[in-house]
């Protein structure tokens, strides 16, 4: 199961395209692998006799965010605050509505188009099962992208990278999606969108459906491949130990719009944004003696169709005063710490707000 | 007192095409008014025993050996009306998915009412305001009006809400809850959790309480039993499962649980997959991934040691360990 098992020959079956994407790189190691500037998504939402348009679902409103070469950044969020929806729009799934894609120095419809972003994106999904096409085997599954790519060997890869994740070739090959453990096809999964040697990997849940105890061995493999093969994760999730486990960054999303992102240490030390802080103080304690006694928040997350006016989170945020519920806090660095950014009015002194610029009330 | 709740050696089996040996020699007892979490992974019997309790099995396929005994009522024997009077009037179940769990064509209010006019026989104004109560009960703005809504009408909290006054309508002795808060945000499980503690307090219930989370188990309950293929591998109160676990697989799940693991260090998996059932076990049904496993753990099932009044483990090796305290 790890890369000890590698036989020699399958080894040497890897080596030469792990070095491709070195050659790839176009930008140089400065240059952010991506770029998302204002992005933004609307979905209408469409009702009536005549299906005219009746509301609008503003999943994505105005995101912009920086993936460095080699980093992984992780996304967390309650379910509608448009984190999957910020992963289908990077890898082109659904158009973007506005807003700039740049990939190494390249931007998305200009200079690289949607076809060539594919080779360098590859996504996982958290439906292991609803992602595999039943009537394809396994080999045939992870070889597809690279046959419509028109790579070379496509078989021959498929089959050096079901070993590298742990499933033995010759024994999973002919088998079908419906014939494998949950675990098992999470690792097919992964291994398809190794196949086309990306240097992106959009993990949208991709541990989520697992066991506890499989969850663990993934998460060492996507390690793994990692170093190895040199890539860039974006790693979604909603579970905080997770993600702080495998990401160097975190950035905290609520109803479409990024309220926090920091490198992992930081955020942990010390939450900038009451949404944050929340999240955090919503995991369970782990210990008997001293459990959760009040929920950080009441109700549930706002709809996406019409979100509150002002700072999005101020209809459920302890700290609000009159300036939140008008003006839209921008995403800044924390004094003393430029690489902590939170979009707050606390923590913007000019803000306007009473308590402005003395950070997150204890 | 007569116990809450009294599993005697069962064992359940799925007959079709093949065989599944879901629950294998289970036993388990509760006083009144505990709150115990069951934990394990998908496959592991879990949401299988609160089935049985409730007589939720389709009969023709499953054979069941054993005693089951819920305040000294004999579970497998009760047919009929006396099963539907002990469902839901004894005790009763909040599912995972609350929007399959509820009917969409009626309003909640009209949902919790039936129930208490089936178990109560009261008036149709008595058990609106009953269920009214129960809304208000379970923390549910301007319940009033709310009463009038439909499921698809409510947000997933909400639903979830609402199982729990359906469920707790009738005041059972006995609450099953089959991973409940698992489909919902972070912020809201620890909202439903809180407010089941509440409840479990002020009702005076015993509650069930089935999860893979580890967290959510030492958020709701007093004491753990863990399970793997069918079997309880683990048992104790909450604080000794999570501070002095004695079985592997309960070490590996709290290690997998990665809430104190130093970012980018190597997991400690637990390797392989869980075992298919389909034969019945004849030896420990975790050797095959543990790190410990010797010869005697393959050869025969594992002695089941009780190291203190209501705390065992079934492991070869948790004797020495215990005998070393």
């Amino acid at each position: 199961m790890s890369a000890t098992d590698l036989s020699p020959s399958q080894d040497q079956a890897i080596k030469p395209k792990t070095a491709a994407p070195e050659s790839r790189d176009k930008g140089g190691p400065g240059q952010p692998l991506v770029i998302v500037r204002d992005l933004q998504k609307h979905f209408p939402v469409r009702g009536g006799v005549l299906g005219r348009t009746q509301a609008v679902v503003q999943a994505v409103d105005g995101v912009s965010f920086e993936v460095k070469k080699g980093e992984t950044l992780g996304i967390v969020g309650e379910s509608g605050c448009g984190k999957s929806t910020t992963a289908r729009l990077l890898i082109g799934l659904i158009e973007r509505d506005k807003g700039e894609i740049i990939f190494d120095g390249q931007g998305l419809g200009e200079r690289l188009s949607l076809k060539d972003l594919r080779k360098d994106v590859q996504m996982v999904f958290q439906d292991s099962y609803a992602s595999l096409n039943p009537r394809l085997t396994i080999e045939d599954s992870v070889a597809f992208g690279a046959k419509v790519q028109g790579l070379d060997d496509p078989n021959g890869r498929a089959r050096s990278l079901m070993a590298r994740v742990g499933l033995d070739p010759d024994r999973f090959a002919h088998r079908y999606p419906h014939e494998l453990s949950g675990g098992q096809r999470q690792r097919v999964n992964i291994a398809r969108a190794l196949a086309m040697s990306p240097r992106l990997v959009v993990l949208d849940e991709a541990v989520s459906a697992l066991d506890k105890s499989v969850e663990a061995q993934v998460l060492n493999l996507l390690s793994d491949l990692r170093k190895e093969f040199g890539l860039t994760y974006i790693f979604i999730s909603h579970d905080l130990n997770v993600v702080r486990y495998i990401s160097d960054r975190i950035l905290v999303m609520y109803l479409g719009e990024v309220v926090e992102v920091a490198p992992v240490d930081s955020i942990w030390r010390e939450q900038a944004h009451p949404y944050t802080r929340s999240l955090f103080s919503a995991m369970p304690s782990m210990d008997p003696d001293n459990r959760t006694q009040e929920p950080p928040l009441a109700g549930d997350p706002p709809n996406p169709i019409d979100p509150p006016k002002g700072c999005r989170f101020h209809t459920r945020c302890r700290f609000a005063s009159e300036v939140c519920k008008t003006k839209v806090p921008k995403l800044m660095g924390l004094s003393g710490n430029a690489d902590h950014l939170a979009a707050c009015h606390l923590h913007d002194a000019t803000s306007g707000h009473p308590k402005a610029g003395q950070g997150v009330p204890q | 007192m007569t116990k809450l709740l009294d599993i005697q050696n069962l064992t359940l089996r799925f007959k079709g095409k093949r065989t599944v040996h879901a629950i294998n020699d289970v036993s388990l007892s509760m006083e009144q008014g505990e709150t115990l979490a069951l934990l394990g992974e998908s496959g592991s019997g879990k949401s299988v025993t609160l089935k049985a309790l409730l007589g939720l099995l389709p009969p023709k396929r499953t054979e069941i050996e054993g005693k089951i005994e819920v305040n000294g009522t004999d579970v497998l024997s009760l047919s009929g009306k006396k099963l539907q009077k002990y469902r839901g009037g004894e005790v009763s179940m909040v599912f995972q998915e609350p929007a399959l769990a509820l009917d969409p064509v009626y309003t909640v209010g009209h949902q919790i009412a039936e129930s208490v006019m089936r178990h109560k026989g009261v008036s149709k104004a008595d058990a609106m305001s009953t269920a009214l109560d129960m809304l208000d009960r379970v923390r549910i703005p301007s319940a009033n009006r709310r009463l009038h809504n439909y499921p698809h009408e409510l947000s997933g909290g909400m639903r979830q809400r609402v199982m729990i006054a359906l469920a707790l309508a009738c005041r059972p002795r006995l609450l099953l809850a089959d991973e409940p808060t698992t489909a919902l945000d972070a912020t809201v499980q620890i909202q439903i959790l809180l407010l089941l503690r509440e409840l479990q307090k002020e009702f005076g219930m015993g509650v069930i309480f089935v999860t893979h989370d580890i967290g959510v188990a030492v958020e709701i309950s007093e004491r753990v039993a863990v399970m793997y293929a069918g079997q309880i591998v683990e048992e104790g109160t909450t604080s000794e499962i999570i501070k002095s676990a004695k079985h592997p697989y309960t070490q590996g799940l709290l290690a997998a649980n990665l809430h104190d693991v130093e970012r980018g260090a190597r997991l400690n998996a637990i390797p392989g997959a869980p075992p298919s059932l389909e034969t019945k076990p004849d030896s420990c049904s975790f050797a095959p991934r543990c790190a410990h496993a010797t010869a005697e753990c393959r050869a025969a099932l594992p002695p089941v040691f009780t190291p203190s009044p209501r705390r065992r483990v079934a492991c070869v090796k948790a004797e020495p360990a215990v005998a070393a305290e």
